[in-house]
């Protein structure tokens, strides 16, 4: 197999798209990670956290990540009813009712999450 | 009859390897006359019977059932007797090649051992603890237990599932699609017994953990078994039954 295989056709790219998207997730996590850490340290350290978030290049890597994000999220739960099969009695789940409500649970939880940092 | 842009003939740019001549691979093209209501295999018969008998490619049932016509139809694994013509009559180009990721022993015809080898260490068929005599009857079933692995039994061992996985070209040793959807098959049986020694051989990163989830093989497959669902499936399994054993004090039972 040459080095290049996933560009032999679009779902190769897709598929590799999909996979490298969820570096994103990880970075996420680690960031916010070490924005607890900074709290930790004092209201100084938190200042000069957040200040360095604000600055553009940081803002285009936000920017960049949160659409990878939202790409890997759509992306995994459309692949998401496939590992799912739900019965009740006899009848099968339909895939759009599963997929349907992840991306409810999603809203909910983002909407939570809104509210805490930016309604309350 | 059809209309005046209907061509007569359509061109088929076949894959040919004669290892007694060369040593690569070459592509060899043939004018068939386009009728609309053939297959592709139809359109390759025409040139071993008219134009060429030393073109050499598997066949035999012609409507889907038997597995044995799968070849790369312009870059896509598909069963050629279940391909119009005219699906690819605007494009104008019909390039047929042997299921990628197998060796190819002449012409359209791969080398399946491989394939074959790792159906059988799956032990697709029904497993008893205690087998009981001929003389006491049948293993009862019930329609509803049946309908938990049918789609799963569908599967022809046609291989295309292998040919759209891009997990099998780059490791070889990957039991594949269609082998773990047969292996669920016979776990999902009401009549079935052999989970745990299935499960021996699927737990490996060779097995069920070699899947990446890339998806093709649900995709080409022409019965609709979806082994990217079954191999997903299978992994949610074995995770349960390790968490439940790491976890609970009696274990995984």
């Amino acid at each position: 197999m040459p080095f290049w295989w996933w560009l032999q056709n679009r779902a190769y790219f897709n598929f590799i798209v999909r996979e490298l998207t969820c570096v994103f997730v990880g970075v996420f996590a680690v960031l916010t990670l070490l924005q607890i850490r900074a709290l930790a340290d004092g209201p100084d350290a938190y200042t000069e956290f957040v200040s360095r978030l604000r600055t553009p290049g940081f803002i285009l890597f936000n920017t960049v990540g949160l659409a990878a994000l939202l790409l890997h999220g759509v992306t995994w739960f459309k692949a998401v009813p496939t590992t799912m099969i739900i019965r009740f009695g006899e009848t099968r789940v339909p895939n759009q009712v599963i997929a349907g409500l992840h991306y409810v649970g999603w809203i909910a939880v983002s909407a939570v999450i809104a509210w805490i940092l930016v309604l309350r | 009859m059809e209309g005046s842009n209907m061509p007569e003939n359509i061109t088929l740019t076949v894959s040919r390897y004669r290892p007694e001549e060369e040593s690569e691979p070459t592509f060899q093209t043939y004018d068939v006359p386009y009728n609309k209501d053939w297959v592709i295999l139809d359109a390759l018969n025409y040139i071993k019977d008219r134009l060429d008998g030393s073109l050499t490619f598997r066949w035999s049932c012609r409507m889907g059932v038997c597995g044995s016509c799968g070849m790369m139809v312009n870059g896509t694994p598909k069963l050629t007797c279940a391909v119009p013509l005219s699906d690819y009559v605007s494009s104008g180009q019909i390039r047929i090649e042997p299921l990628q990721f197998f060796p190819v022993v002449r012409d359209l015809v791969i080398d399946m051992s491989s394939f074959l080898g790792k159906l059988s260490s799956v032990k697709p068929w029904i497993i008893r603890d205690d087998e009981k005599p001929p003389s006491e009857g049948e293993y009862l079933q019930t329609p509803a237990e049946l309908d938990v692995y049918k789609q799963f039994s569908m599967c022809i061992n046609c291989m295309l599932c292998y040919s759209a996985c891009p997990v099998v070209g780059l490791e070889p040793e990957f039991t594949g699609p269609a082998v773990i959807a047969l292996a669920q098959r016979y776990n999902l049986d009401s009549r079935d017994q052999g989970a745990a020694e299935r499960m021996a051989v699927l737990n490996e990163h060779e097995g069920m953990w070699g899947c990446t989830f890339v998806g093709e093989c649900t995709k080409v497959c022409p019965k609709n078994v979806d082994p990217a669902g079954a191999i997903q499936l299978y992994k949610m399994a074995s995770a349960t039954d390790w968490f439940k054993s790491m976890l609970l004090p009696w274990g995984s039972k």
